[in-house]
């Protein structure tokens, strides 16, 4: 009857400890701003241009995280990018009129949606859409700009 | 069938063979009731085979089995445990599971099969060592029992389930003098006191005089000889003969088939 | 030339027949698992002990060197980029989609798969599974599948507490070594892996303890029962389990990209 109570006791903390594992791999190792399904709010804003932006990119608020996009799609009447995005019921109070705008974390990092305040009293709600967008800025077209207003320059002397 | 006939076991017309090798022809074998059989025979003759024919564990190309005048080939599976319930079984090392202290292999079978209390388990696994004189033993582990005591640990087991045939797998192998005289005593003690039959194959022929009532000797797939130890040392076949004592040369050759001798060291390369 | 594809034939008919053997295998284990969980758990139990409890030691022992390298490795790559507080990302990817999971079933192979192979294997060359089958008990349900399910239960544990470890074996390099904030170290982890990327961590574990498992009890239970019949077939258990754990780990990352 020894045996039988190593042989449990033994299995019962290596479940523990393996149940621990798993725990922690999940809940701390993982981003801890995971926003539950059962407590957000669904926006919709459209870009012209969503640039490199991708799902689960994070969308902040005054340099706070407060969603994340859930749903990319390409809506082929308007021919415009529909970003789907969640965010937390905790801030429910967001202006309908803000601004929503396509901005990268540094000069080559992932990119992530902004959200500027506007002044209307109308808050954000489930299924509402932003209408001031600003799309990504595309290194490439950037450069083509700054390059063709160099020409130009040059002829006007 | 007649029903209360002394034959036990019928063994009618039995072939089998194993890939191309033809191991039982035309094997005709009867058992009697509350006897021990001893089935001999040279190494290889199938012997561990046919107690598998027996208890269907294998199923024969041909010919029968009868077990208590039914024939076994027509039980079904649910049958079959139950009708496999009659045999105890030793194996050749005993087979007791390694993982499993004396006690618990000896309770093995109850634990399994039945839904006995602890105490009544302990009271019948406790008697069932007395018997075979390894209550002491019930704590140890197989690892540590000699191969004599591991054996009758295995009868034990074997007769936990109070089976009405005892079969035994070459009991003798490699036993010091003294357990194998403990061991023929047991089979014969178990058979005439609790009334069983049993089957035992070996090839130790002192050890089968002493403990058979019936010998069967099987050589190349038929029965040779049978009859009571006596009748076999009295007979005068040569194979009879040879087995019985001995001897080397014999029916059974010496030489396993060989080319010609002459030939093969004197003749030239093949290719 | 005729006798070599002759060969290649007949070695690969035999090929397709074993695996076809080890799919039936597999399904009569899985018919009898419910049985077995329900009314002999604790022979599960035991086997979860023999694989996962007494696992445990080697798994933390290399789990903790794995991730010190990682943290190693890491520091040296990352630092050409100015990049060395991502350490944590590095070593946390590394070990929870790939390493962990890998390393954990090649060095269940070893300890757990050799003990179940060789195990069953002497129980047949020693007449214990004929024996069960004597007294009416079915040596798969008894020996075969509780064997199995313990070790299908005890490796996500093991790859989960091999990750951990591992996390917090690059910590300690990185940290105390080479002096990367602990802050970044985990907040820069946090940020960038998803749970997808544990889920992925975890299904590998899963699919790997199944097939390590799996292996490991077909090869002893058709293990030739002399004693270099079990020899061989131990062997076979490592090798042949490495290379199903690499191709599946390839396909399993490939799926889940």
């Amino acid at each position: 009857m020894q045996q039988t109570r190593t042989v449990e006791l033994g299995t019962g903390l290596f479940a523990l400890l393996g149940m621990g594992a798993l725990l922690f791999l999940t809940t701390h190792a993982t981003g801890t701003d995971d926003f539950d399904a059962d407590l957000t709010y669904e926006v919709t804003a459209r870009f012209e241009n969503v640039g490199s932006l991708r799902k689960r990119a994070p969308v902040a608020m005054a340099g706070v995280t407060i969603g994340r996009v859930t749903y990319i799609e390409f809506d082929p009447v308007s021919l415009q990018a529909v970003v789907t995005f969640v965010i937390d019921s905790r801030y429910d109070q967001i202006p309908e009129d803000s601004d929503a705008s396509i901005l990268t974390a540094g000069l080559l990092g992932s990119q992530y949606i902004g959200l500027t305040p506007g002044g209307s009293p109308e808050f954000l709600a489930d299924g509402s859409e932003l209408f001031f967008t600003q799309s990504a800025v595309v290194l490439e077209n950037l450069i083509g700009r700054f390059l063709v207003r160099g020409e130009q320059g040059d002829t006007q002397e | 069938m007649n029903a209360v006939s002394d034959n036990l076991i019928e063994i009618r017309d039995l072939d089998y063979a194993r890939g191309r090798r033809q191991i039982f022809k035309g094997l005709n074998i009867t058992i009697r009731r509350g006897e021990v059989t001893a089935i001999m025979g040279p190494s290889g003759t199938g012997k561990t085979t046919l107690l598998r024919l027996i208890t269907r564990q294998l199923i024969p190309d041909h010919g029968l089995v009868f077990v208590d005048g039914i024939d076994i080939s027509t039980l079904s599976t649910a049958e079959l445990y139950e009708f496999r319930e009659r045999f105890g079984m030793l194996f050749q090392n005993g087979a007791l599971l390694t993982d499993l202290s004396v006690f618990e292999n000896v309770a093995f079978p109850l634990r399994e099969h039945t839904n006995l209390s602890n105490r009544l388990i302990r009271h019948i696994v406790l008697t069932k060592l007395h018997a075979v004189g390894l209550r002491g033993a019930a704590d140890m582990w197989p690892s540590e029992l000699s191969g004599g005591m591991a054996r009758r640990v295995a009868l034990a087991r074997a007769m936990v389930m109070d089976p009405d045939i005892l079969i035994y797998d070459e009991p003798f192998v490699g036993l010091d003098p003294i357990s194998m005289g403990v061991i023929v005593r047991l089979v014969r003690q178990m058979n005439d006191a609790l009334g069983i039959s049993s089957i035992l194959v070996s090839h130790d022929v002192e050890e089968i005089s002493t403990v058979a009532d019936r010998t069967y000797l099987i050589s190349d797939g038929k029965v040779a000889a049978s009859g009571s130890p006596e009748e076999l040392h009295a007979t005068s076949s040569d194979l009879v003969r040879q087995f019985m004592h001995g001897m080397a040369d014999g029916p059974v050759a010496f030489h396993y088939d060989a080319p010609n001798y002459e030939e093969q060291l004197l003749g030239r390369d093949e290719d | 030339m005729l006798a070599a594809f002759r060969d290649l034939y007949i070695t690969f008919v035999q090929f397709v027949r074993t695996f076809g053997a080890l799919q039936l295998f597999l399904f009569r284990l899985i018919m009898h698992s419910p049985g077995v969980i329900f009314r002999r758990f604790g022979l599960v139990v035991g086997q979860v002990y023999n694989s996962g409890a007494l696992s445990l030691v080697i798994i933390m022992v290399c789990g903790l060197f794995v991730g010190a390298v990682l943290g190693l490795q890491g520091f040296d790559t990352l630092s050409r980029f100015n990049a060395e507080d991502s350490v944590g990302t590095f070593a946390g990817f590394a070990l929870i989609k790939e390493l962990g999971p890998v390393i954990t079933a090649l060095l269940f192979a070893g300890r757990a798969g050799t003990a179940l192979a060789s195990e069953i294997g002497l129980m047949k060359a020693t007449d214990q599974l004929s024996a069960m089958e004597m007294m009416g008990v079915n040596p798969i349900r008894r020996v075969v599948v509780p064997r199995f399910l313990g070790g299908v239960i005890a490796m996500p544990f093991l790859v989960a507490i091999f990750s951990v470890v591992g996390l917090f074996g690059s910590q300690l390099v990185a940290v105390s070594l080479l002096g990367v904030d602990i802050g970044a170290f985990w907040q820069q982890l946090q940020q960038t892996l998803a749970s997808e990327d544990v889920y992925e961590g975890i299904l590998k574990s899963v699919v790997f303890g199944g097939a390590a498992s799996l292996i490991a009890v077909w090869e002893g239970y058709n293990s030739i029962p002399t004693a270099e019949g079990v020899g061989r077939a131990t062997t076979r258990t490592v090798v042949i389990t490495a290379i199903t754990v690499l191709i599946f780990n390839f396909i399993i990352t490939a799926w889940m990209l």
